[in-house]
């Protein structure tokens, strides 16, 4: 068998060895930065919404959640993309949820032993980690198809661009619904002798929806092509 | 009885899976371009959460939770399985949905025809896995009421879609911002519909 055949073969060998092209490559580093703006995975690709939009009162759980996504996508990413040839086509689904359940598990342990308070504030969206569209839409588009190493950051990218959303709904609702980021206080106590008084309407959900809509139509007037046609 | 019914109408109005939890908001921007498919895809989400939550609450409450196993023998009751929870409650929710394709192929053809290309995509909506998750925490005391609540987030999960896809086929005709077309507009209305159902939550049963 040649070189390159086994090569093909096994993709631990094909991981392992020096590919001609730097880790980070100019390719490779697009894989990161483009899910941040022109291909991010909620305003434009529409996937993970669910739990973007629940867990945004505070900027603490949206930080934990970001993290807890970016591991579950990275390392699902990686393990789908090592076993994309031994995959057969037609259960590829049922592996995929296995392969995504089981890192949540691992996810949700974690921050049951190491952070119990986050992991009971965040509840069930911990485990619809699981379900996000954005673990399985990543894998079907991207880790069925691509090498371990380019896998991996398409994983860590959107998962950061994902939390990028997260975070920023996060900090509006934090800011302006409680005036506190991270449960210390950012506006002072002489604006509030001033009068100002902090919106309670932003702790409510629907506002969640709404914000995430106010970044969409500014991430559109900036950048046209993404506008809809119709 | 009485407190079933109260269960029923919090499920539907008060919990409402969209606009009280956004779960299942990836299928229901998806698919709510048109009322007829979003009728589909509401009655294939009721039929599927009416039948995994109870399931996934027998599950549950005979093989999951601390001591659940101890209908094999005494030996076994320290075992605590629930750590297992989302992995089993998916590949429940998978395999269910994969043999009411089947059954309803079989049995009826008419509607496999309108629910047909829904089942599917419905073993990974958030909706679905989420029932089962709220049902654990919920603590239910039977099986009749994991199957009421199953039912009832179902039908609210329903109404929140055909609203929406009848205000998208007529925002159609409107003139809407270009860079606010189709998606953004779609998050506010919804807001808009969620700030609306949150006059439900004043409702105290």
């Amino acid at each position: 068998m040649s070189i390159n055949k086994l090569k093909n073969n096994n993709p631990l060998i094909l991981f392992l060895s020096k590919s001609s092209e730097p880790l980070f490559s100019k390719k490779n580093r697009a894989l990161l930065s483009d899910p941040m703006d022109d291909n991010n995975p909620i305003t434009v690709q529409v996937l993970g919404v669910c739990s973007a939009l629940a867990i945004t009162v505070q900027l603490k759980p949206a930080i934990v959640m970001t993290f807890s996504v970016m591991v579950v996508m990275a390392a699902s990413n990686v393990i789908i993309s090592l076993l994309r040839d031994l995959i057969p086509n037609r259960i590829r689904i049922i592996v995929q949820l296995v392969v995504v359940a089981s890192m949540v598990i691992l996810v949700d342990q974690v921050l049951r032993a190491y952070a119990y308070d986050v992991s009971k504030e965040l509840s069930i969206f911990i485990g619809l980690i699981i379900t996000n569209c954005i673990v399985m839409g990543r894998l079907e588009a991207f880790a069925l198809g691509n090498g371990v190493w380019r896998s991996f950051l398409d994983g860590v990218g959107n998962a950061a661009a994902y939390g990028f959303i997260l975070i920023l709904v996060a900090v509006v609702r934090e800011l302006f619904g409680s005036g506190n980021l991270l449960g210390y206080q950012i506006i002072p106590d002489s604006i509030y002798e001033m009068g100002y008084v902090n919106n309670g309407f932003m702790l409510l959900s629907p506002m969640a929806l709404i914000i995430v809509g106010v970044i969409i139509w500014v991430q559109r007037s900036r950048n046209r092509t993404l506008i809809e046609k119709g | 009885m009485l407190e079933y019914a109260n269960l029923f109408i919090k499920s539907i109005f008060i919990e409402n899976m969209i606009f009280a939890y956004f779960l299942g908001m990836c299928s229901y921007l998806a698919v709510s371009k048109t009322v007829k498919t979003a009728v589909g895809l509401g009655f294939a989400v009721i039929f599927v959460l009416t039948i995994t939550v109870p399931l996934n609450f027998l599950i549950d409450q005979y093989v999951l939770q601390p001591g659940a196993l101890k209908w094999i023998g005494p030996e076994y009751i320290d075992i605590d399985l629930s750590f297992l929870s989302f992995i089993m409650f998916i590949a429940v929710i998978a395999s269910m949905v994969q043999l009411v394709e089947m059954i309803v192929e079989k049995f009826s053809p008419a509607l496999y025809g309108a629910l047909g290309i829904f089942l599917p995509l419905i073993a990974v909506n958030c909706a679905i896995l989420g029932g089962s998750l709220f049902m654990q925490i919920k603590d239910f005391s039977g099986i009749t009421e994991s199957a009421i609540y199953g039912f009832g987030s179902g039908i609210g999960w329903l109404l929140a879609i055909v609203g929406i896809a009848a205000i998208r086929e007529k925002i159609a005709y409107s003139n809407v911002p270009a860079p606010l077309r189709g998606l953004g507009i779609t998050f506010i209305i919804t807001g808009l519909m969620a700030i609306g159902f949150m006059s439900f939550m004043g409702i105290d049963i």
